[in-house]
């Protein structure tokens, strides 16, 4: 099978399907049956068939490069080998083996550019697609979740079909607000989303990757603001889309670094009209020549060294060498990644940006599903493995800091939050921080992984809130309690949801997919400190958020479904959701729990698949940076050495939390409310967020407010009384104006009026009226002519 | 040249025309009944006439012999003819004139004045 143009076909028409359902809803939307109930199918078949095109590219992936598992297994055994000793110990061993191991491995991936939107000197803008492993198993995850929750929605927002009273919003008047129902613009927007997530994926250059970042976050800031009538709702969408912009800036500033340097977009290497060898940036920053490893591109040297060049040093060879030692163009590099770093941040909410997520979940609950935390979010994440080449160990260094003060500070947060989706919030910023910790510290594969897995059961528990939410109408988990009685189905995939984000399984053999991709991500980091022992904090957190996931996790299910209903009202009422809504549940709920495993006998597994998409030269651990010399990384796999440690840490620290929690809310053997007077400070610090939203506001908002007050004060008083001022000269000059008008124009043309018609009066007396006097005047005027004529006229100049 | 002993030429038909128009004109001058002032109009019209068949003859014609002679006939034929036709509308304005001012006094016709 030809993959290289099997691919962009079926992944390309996957991408467009979803805008073409959004451009049919949004012309036809309300004409699609009874307000708009058939937007839902259309959506839901265009994604549908979407999903198909996926797993039917996925499987011809597979069938054409295999599972991966024996090259991993290869692999592995090579590195046990090495790895007896301490890795950066014996560098020129590994050196050797990395330099064997880089011919036999070829990173299989198509690229390849569909239309060239504009070129303006070297500056070039194509549309262009970069498919590997990772997009395919990207493009199979976001396709399946969202099926699946368009399924869901369909009957969630089954409200919208009809007329609405919005009782949150309260009009001037003390009505509440009545409006008509919005389901096919729900679907719109969705799919609107499935087209910019999958473009995202799908684009092969970081400029169309930047376009569809966008659009990504216009999706959400329409489907935040879904409610708009609603304060919090459109307060939050903005809130959204302004903190975005922040990291967007950022990634502006990492764009334009890698441009101007480098003077292109593309990741992948491409070929150019005349048919050269364009290198991409991956292979600009990892050149073949240097066996991939991380070096500062010729360009980026030059523009460092532009000095040196001017003072009349040629860039040769020798001279490129030298300036590379002495770190020359290191600092642009550092600052690219950094700016990529910062959108990706602003995208996947974290620490200082994670602001907006929590406020992000005032949109419908679908919503929260599919875009705040399964894909979006998640879009982070994959941009910094996308671009993973290319950061130098400072900046993965950054991203390991931000993932780890992210988790923890999200995860704290998350244990005195009170309404069921905020909880679900923090703990997907926590659940991210992971994420970028894991692929700071090296952890390609478990990031991503991690990704892969968080998105099945992290969607799961959204969809259940969403379930519970419909059936109670509240968010508020205190005056829930006991509904597993009323709503099993969604208790028990709830339960497989929380198991599976708190890493539950039989420890090194088998367990819920959290299980597999958390542990990975400890042992990477667990191997990462042992290098480096001044970051050990970094190991810390990820054991200590663990726990505290845990415990987070099934206070949220204790208060839900078990105990006393602490709201009769609210539990008599409740019921189980409709099927539509409980199938994708079970579905994900599958997922949730096997999505970690390796396939028996094939060795299928997300973990294998991703090794295929493995960047040239991450595989091998590496030491130092320019800056940070002391810094190791060890290589990926033989973090798998630390298994029994590292599932050790993993497996207490869940088991530590869940028993907390099973003992605050489970056993009631310590009451919340007594911790909670006992640790007041605390209580209130975590409350309240960190006071984030507080600092924000002195720090950020006031001061904006602030300095607008004085410039809309400024305004009114100086600006407005100049123009004032003016205006006040003008009708001064114009009152002037018009004297002289009316007096010497006006009077100019009255006085010729005035002529002309005395002259008209006086010539009247001649009209008498009486005949006989004008016939006088014929015959005298005839004879006095003839004499004037006869006297006066020149016979002979008339003659001649 | 003594218009007497000549033989009959264009002169003879001029003299006898502007006598006509000097009498049409005084005619109209001084008449105060209207019917007067129209039968001074005739004679200026008819002196003016006259002059057009004289000068239509072709005595006065260098090249007489090309000449059928009629041009200054017809357009004489044409005065007469608008003379009928004025004639017509000014009787008409006159009678008009004396069924409500029960005369044809021309001086007193002066409402048109000024």
């Amino acid at each position: 099978m030809n993959l290289a143009s099997t691919l962009p076909l079926l992944l390309g028409t996957a991408v467009l399907l979803p805008l073409i359902s959004f451009v049919l809803i949004l012309f036809f939307g309300p004409r699609m049956g009874s307000h708009g109930k058939g937007a839902s199918a259309l959506a839901t078949g265009a994604i549908g068939t979407s999903c198909l095109l996926s797993f039917i590219a996925l499987i011809s992936w597979l069938s054409v490069h295999g599972t991966g598992k024996g090259l991993h297994e290869v692999e592995h055994g090579a590195v046990a080998a090495v790895s007896t000793d301490h890795p950066a110990a014996n560098p020129a061993a590994d050196h050797a083996h990395d330099l064997a191991e880089q011919e036999s491995v070829q990173k299989a991936e198509y690229t390849g550019e569909l239309y060239t939107l504009g070129q303006f000197g070297s500056l070039k803008i194509t549309i262009s697609y970069y498919i590997d492993a990772l997009t395919i198993a990207m493009f199979s995850m976001v396709t399946l979740i969202a099926t699946l929750i368009h399924f869901y929605a369909s009957g969630y927002m089954h409200d919208e079909l009809h007329d609405i009273t919005d009782h949150e919003v309260t009009l001037r008047d003390g009505h509440h607000l009545h409006r008509h129902g919005r389901y096919y613009r729900f679907f719109q927007f969705l799919s609107l989303f499935c087209f910019s997530m999958l473009g995202l994926v799908f684009s092969g250059n970081i400029v169309m990757v930047f376009v569809f970042w966008e659009l990504v976050g216009i999706c959400s800031y329409f489907l935040i603001g879904f409610y708009i009538e609603r304060k919090s709702a459109s307060n939050a969408a903005n809130k959204a889309f302004i903190v975005n912009r922040v990291g967007d800036f950022g990634m502006i500033i990492g764009l334009m670094a890698l441009w101007g340097s480098l003077g292109t977009f593309s990741f992948g290497n491409t070929v150019g009209a005349k048919g050269e060898a364009e290198p991409g940036l991956f292979s600009l920053v990892r050149t073949g020549a240097n066996h991939h490893e991380l070096q500062v591109p010729d360009a980026m040297v030059k523009d460092a060294a532009a000095a040196e060049i001017a003072a009349g040093q040629a860039p040769t060879e020798a001279n490129l060498t030298t300036w590379r030692k002495e770190h020359l163009g290191y600092g642009l590099l550092v600052v690219a990644g950094l700016g990529i770093f910062c959108g990706c941040v602003g995208k996947s909410a974290q620490f200082p940006l994670h602001v907006w997520l929590p406020d992000a979940m005032e949109g419908p609950t679908p919503v929260s599903a599919l875009v705040h935390s399964a894909t979006m979010v998640a879009a982070g994440v994959y941009l910094v493995g996308r671009f993973y080449p290319v950061f130098a160990p400072e900046v993965l260094l950054t991203i390991a800091y931000i993932g780890a003060i992210t988790l923890f500070l999200a995860a704290t947060i998350a244990i005195t939050a009170l309404d069921i989706k905020r909880v679900l919030a923090y703990s997907t910023i926590s659940q991210l921080g992971y994420m970028m910790l894991a692929l700071g510290v090296g952890g390609w594969i478990a990031g991503l992984f991690h990704l892969i897995t968080h998105a099945f059961f992290k969607s799961l528990l959204f969809m259940c809130s969403g379930s519970v939410i419909h059936a109670t109408h509240t968010n508020d988990m205190s005056k829930m309690g006991g509904l597993r009685h009323k709503m099993p189905y969604t208790a028990y995939t709830m339960l497989v949801g929380c198991l599976a984000i708190m890493g539950a399984g039989i420890p090194f053999l088998i367990g819920f997919s959290g299980f597999h991709s958390k542990d990975s991500i400890i042992e990477q980091a667990l191997s990462f400190t042992n290098l480096n022992p001044a970051h050990r904090i970094l190991f810390l957190a990820a054991a200590g958020g663990a726990a505290i996931t845990a415990f987070y996790m099934f206070r949220l299910w204790y208060l839900t479904f078990s105990g006393q209903p602490r709201d009769q009202h609210i539990y008599d009422h409740a019921h189980e959701s409709p099927k539509v809504m409980v199938v994708p549940l079970m579905v994900l709920a599958v997922f949730a729990i096997g999505i970690g495993w390796t396939m028996p006998f094939t060795g299928l597994s997300v973990t294998n698949l991703l090794e295929q998409a493995r960047p040239e030269g991450t595989m091998a651990g590496f030491s130092g940076g320019a800056w940070l010399t002391g810094l190791t990384y060890p290589n990926e796999h033989l973090s798998h050495n630390l298994n029994i440690p590292a599932g050790t840490v993993a497996f207490c620290t869940a088991l530590a939390g869940f028993l907390l929690a099973t003992a605050f809310y489970g056993w009631k053997l310590v009451s919340p409310s007594e911790a909670r007077q006992q640790f007041k400070p605390i209580y209130n610090f975590l409350v309240n967020k960190w006071y984030f939203d507080e600092l924000y506001q002195a720090i950020f908002v006031q001061p904006v407010l602030f300095i607008s007050r004085r410039i809309a004060e400024f305004d009114r008083k100086v600006i407005d009384n100049i123009i004032n001022g003016l205006a006040w000269l003008v009708r001064r000059v114009s009152v002037i104006d018009d004297w002289i008008d009316r007096t010497f124009v006006d009077g100019l043309v009255n006085l010729c009026a005035r002529w002309t018609f005395s002259a008209g009066m006086s010539l009247r007396n001649v009209q008498t009226g009486k005949l006989r006097q004008y016939v006088m005047f014929i015959a005298i005027g005839t004879v006095a002519l003839f004499i004037l004529v006869s006297f006066f006229w020149s016979y002979s100049a008339a003659a001649h | 040249m003594n218009l007497l002993t000549e033989p009959i030429g264009i002169s003879h038909y001029l003299v006898v025309g502007a006598v006509l128009f000097v009498s049409g004109v005084v005619c109209m001058a001084v008449k105060r009944n209207a019917l007067g002032v129209l039968m001074g109009i005739e004679l200026v019209l008819n002196g003016a006439n006259l002059n057009f068949v004289a000068f239509g003859s072709k005595f006065l014609q260098k090249n007489g012999a090309n000449s059928i002679g009629l041009d200054g006939s017809l357009i004489a034929v044409f005065v007469i003819v608008l003379a009928a036709a004025e004639a017509a509308v000014a009787l008409a304005i006159t009678l008009n004139y004396y069924n409500n001012h029960a005369t044809v006094d021309v001086d007193r016709a002066d409402e048109l004045k000024g």
